[in-house]
């Protein structure tokens, strides 16, 4: 009863303040965490050289944004969502049967994914995706039959490696990473190591012995983290014989504290990620509502400054934060310029 | 009186200890040693808190400045010529990006400086230099080919090199500054164009972005904070004290009422996140009102420091002497009259105590801030209100949870800089209310 009459008079409070409310004059953006430095960067520029206000950039992660994307057309929703993966269908149906029909599909860079450890701690340099689907899987094949991952040292993966505990910090399942780490590293390297085809052979159906090879252990040697970067870091920093899964941009910026190893040989540089030498990288992406092209003052300036050669051009900010640019820059640019959405668009 | 006493010592008295008594002073003594021991744990755990929050923030409240002749190029500025300010607006601050190294370039040789592997001297200075050059120029155009000496602010690993962060073995390691930077930049206090003072900005500027930690500030997050902190007095208040003086003088004792109290205790308890959760629902999607506003936070806050006020209302309240009322009633006052007249004015200091306990409470909350979109990159200032309630900002505890997910190393210092300053406001506030409950709180 208090509470009801409180609400109340809290709403009759609002009813009279809602009239205030003025148009909304900037561009509200949320999403994946992994975009958010980049668009904050766009932002900060943006609200420096356009006479447009700064945009509001939210973080809160890839399908956190989507959802808020696709809660309807309106002032008080989001214009953009950034992801760090490619909208599920799932998530366009979701969009439709609240009205917002019309997504404009911006692919916006890469964004590689790097094995890391401490500077001063063991030789991790170098690592193949199925030395990590040895020391990472839940159950590997030992003489033609499932048992539980018995590797405790690199050492016993692989001579090559540090003799050195099993000690991995991967970022939890709620991450868009987590899915690149899954399908790019373990699943790969379940393949590569004929794994995969000894658990067909013995019987396990193709999707099971997918599920089997993305499984990770959890015996405690395998860490997920749902922060961020920065406890990833500060776990390693703990933990000398820790591996930690990073972006490319958070290693950048922590060199002095992180080495890198490579990857099937390849070392993650922002030309082999590039080319798609480097094996383990995805695209980065953000979302436009094209209902509100031409609503929301300055929206459609935003997204075309923000695709624009002198910001995610390979000597721009976003390149020299850690985005990989994408070498069909040109093609982005001309779908916002022509507001092409995705089913027109594709 | 005493020096007598003190005298005839070896009398002591008629009481001699038995073994209870004893046993009853060591017990006694025991259970001291247990509060000071118990107090002096709370404290070490303080001092430990805030001398590693001091440590790691003081650097914020600290700023490497560098001062620059930079010649403003007509060339590159007003390729036209004719000083329109719209006209020279299409260039945009990456075309301001090369004064700066041409002025790099003319300090390096009229000072003579010569340092082995320079590389990009440019990038001692703060990526906001280029805007910060444009604002000038587009103010006055008239400025344009002449040379000026701006004053800009260090890059962060520079601004870290005198902090202490960012060390010469560091530098080797890092590919974003190098030891011949950090030389230079030596190089340049030397000449007296470098120098590291206190930092006003820190306080006044807005966040800024991953590439320029140097030049971010607390600014918006200050005035979220203090908008909303306006919009929780204005409603909890007035609601607060007006809900517990019906319940607590007025309203008649049944189940109904003791239903309400329960109810009271119990929001008081709730998780800070289910009152983001609920406006969400309906401040945001049913009402309408914008996302990232402060008057949703001021309004979702209301709520959660309600439950904090009525209970510490009405316990003032109780404590006002029946007496005063039966007096105020006996000499023809009326219920209203007593209440108001009487009641309320000795209630008054505790009430102004627990409205500001609460509203601390609620300066320090982030998390149902979360969902209400105030956990954001915000750059522009809000207006000043009304407007500025409906305008995007962020609050102090959401700048410190925004700055601590960063990847370069220099925005923890911010991020503990910012939390000194949310601690010096906070202990502002628990102190006015210590000294409002020590002047005016009335015993009997």
């Amino acid at each position: 009863m208090m509470n009801a009459k409180l609400t109340a008079s809290t709403l009759a409070i609002l009813a009279a303040s809602a009239t205030v409310a003025v148009a909304r004059d900037q561009v509200q953006v949320a999403g994946s965490s992994t975009v958010l430095p980049y668009a904050s960067i766009v932002a900060e520029a943006f609200g420096e050289n356009f006479d447009f206000p700064t945009p509001v950039v939210e973080s809160g992660g890839s399908s956190a944004g989507l959802k808020r994307f696709c809660e309807g057309v309106g002032e008080n929703t989001i214009d953009i969502a950034n992801s760090s993966r490619k909208i599920r269908e799932g998530e366009v149906e979701a969009c439709a049967a609240a009205g917002v029909t019309d997504i404009i599909e911006v692919r916006i860079g890469y964004d590689g994914i790097v094995f890391a450890s401490q500077i001063d701690g063991p030789e991790f340099t170098a690592f193949t995706p199925d030395q990590w689907y040895k020391a990472m899987a839940g159950e590997v094949m030992v003489d033609g039959a499932l048992t539980a991952n018995p590797y405790t040292k690199w050492s016993e993966i692989d001579a090559s490696l540090p003799d050195a505990e099993i000690m991995a910090f991967i970022p939890g399942t709620k991450h868009g990473t987590r899915e690149v780490f899954e399908e790019k590293v373990l699943l790969a390297g379940c393949e590569a190591s004929g794994a995969m085809e000894a658990m067909v052979a013995s019987g396990v159906t193709e999707d099971d012995a997918e599920d089997k090879c993305m499984s990770v252990r959890t015996d405690g040697r395998s860490v997920d983290i749902d922060g961020d970067y920065t406890e990833t870091l500060a776990r390693i920093d703990a933990n000398p014989n820790g591996v930690g899964v990073f972006g490319l941009a958070f290693y950048e910026n922590n060199q002095d504290k992180l080495k890198v190893a490579t990857m099937g040989g390849i070392e993650p540089t922002v030309e082999t990620i590039s080319t798609g030498n480097y094996p383990v990288s995805r695209p980065l992406y953000f979302y436009i509502k094209a209902a509100h092209l031409g609503v929301i003052p300055g929206l459609k300036e935003y997204a075309q400054f923000f695709v624009a050669d002198e910001i995610a051009g390979p000597d721009g900010p976003l390149a020299e934060y850690g985005l990989v640019s994408d070498p069909e820059l040109s093609g982005t640019q001309a779908i916002i310029e022509n507001e092409e959405t995705m089913a027109s668009g594709s | 009186m005493t020096d007598m006493t003190a005298g005839a010592a070896p009398v002591r008295g008629t009481l001699v200890a038995d073994a209870h008594t004893r046993k009853r002073n060591a017990s006694e003594k025991r259970f001291r040693l247990y509060g000071a021991i118990a107090v002096s744990l709370a404290v070490i755990a303080l001092v430990f808190l805030l001398t590693s929050i001091v440590r790691n923030g003081a650097g914020a409240f600290m700023q490497t400045y560098i001062s620059l002749d930079v010649t403003l190029d007509a060339a590159k500025l007003d390729k036209s010529g004719n000083r329109n300010p719209v006209e020279m607006a299409k260039v945009t601050t990456f075309g301001y990006a090369p004064l700066i190294k041409d002025a790099m370039a003319s300090t390096i040789a009229a000072n003579g400086i010569e340092i082995e592997g320079l590389d990009k001297p440019e990038d001692l200075i703060s990526k906001e230099a280029s805007a910060q050059m444009r604002d000038v120029v587009l103010a006055n155009p008239e400025l344009v080919g002449e040379t000026r000496r701006f004053e800009f602010v260090a890059d962060g690993r520079i601004d870290g090199y005198y902090k202490g962060r960012v060390t010469m073995q560091s530098a080797e390691r890092d590919s974003n500054v190098t030891p011949a930077q950090l030389r230079f930049a030596d190089a340049l206090k030397e000449a007296g164009l470098l120098e590291t003072r206190f930092n006003w900005n820190f306080i006044t500027w807005p966040d800024a972005s991953e590439n320029r930690p140097e030049v971010s500030g607390l600014g918006v997050a200050i005035l979220g904070s203090f908008y909303m902190m306006l919009i929780v007095l204005g409603l909890a208040l007035p609601i607060g004290v007006a809900a517990s003086i019906y319940l607590e003088e007025f309203a008649p004792r049944n189940r109904l009422t003791d239903l309400i109290e329960v109810n009271i205790s119990n929001l008081a308890a709730v998780p800070s996140i289910v009152f983001g959760i609920l406006g969400l629902a309906i401040f945001i999607n049913f009402v309408g009102l914008p996302q990232s506003a402060p008057i949703v936070g001021g309004l979702v806050l209301t709520l959660m420091t309600l439950p904090t006020i009525i209970i510490t209302t009405r316990a003032s309240l109780t404590a006002v002497p029946p007496s005063i009322r039966e007096a105020a009633l006996g000499v023809g006052a009326s219920k209203m009259q007593t209440v108001f007249h009487h009641v309320l004015p000795l209630a008054g200091p505790g009430i102004m105590t627990g409205t500001i306990i609460g509203l601390a409470q609620a300066l320090g909350e982030t998390a149902p801030l979360l969902l209400i979109g105030m956990v954001a990159f915000v750059r522009e200032y809000p207006s000043a209100p009304p407007e500025g309630f409906f305008e995007p900002a962020t609050a102090l505890p959401v700048q410190v949870f925004n700055w601590t997910q960063r990847a370069d190393p220099a925005f923890i210092e911010r991020a503990s800089g910012a939390i000194i300053v949310l601690l010096v406001f906070l202990f502002i506030m628990n102190a006015i209310a210590v000294v409002l409950r020590r002047r005016f709180e009335r015993r009997w």
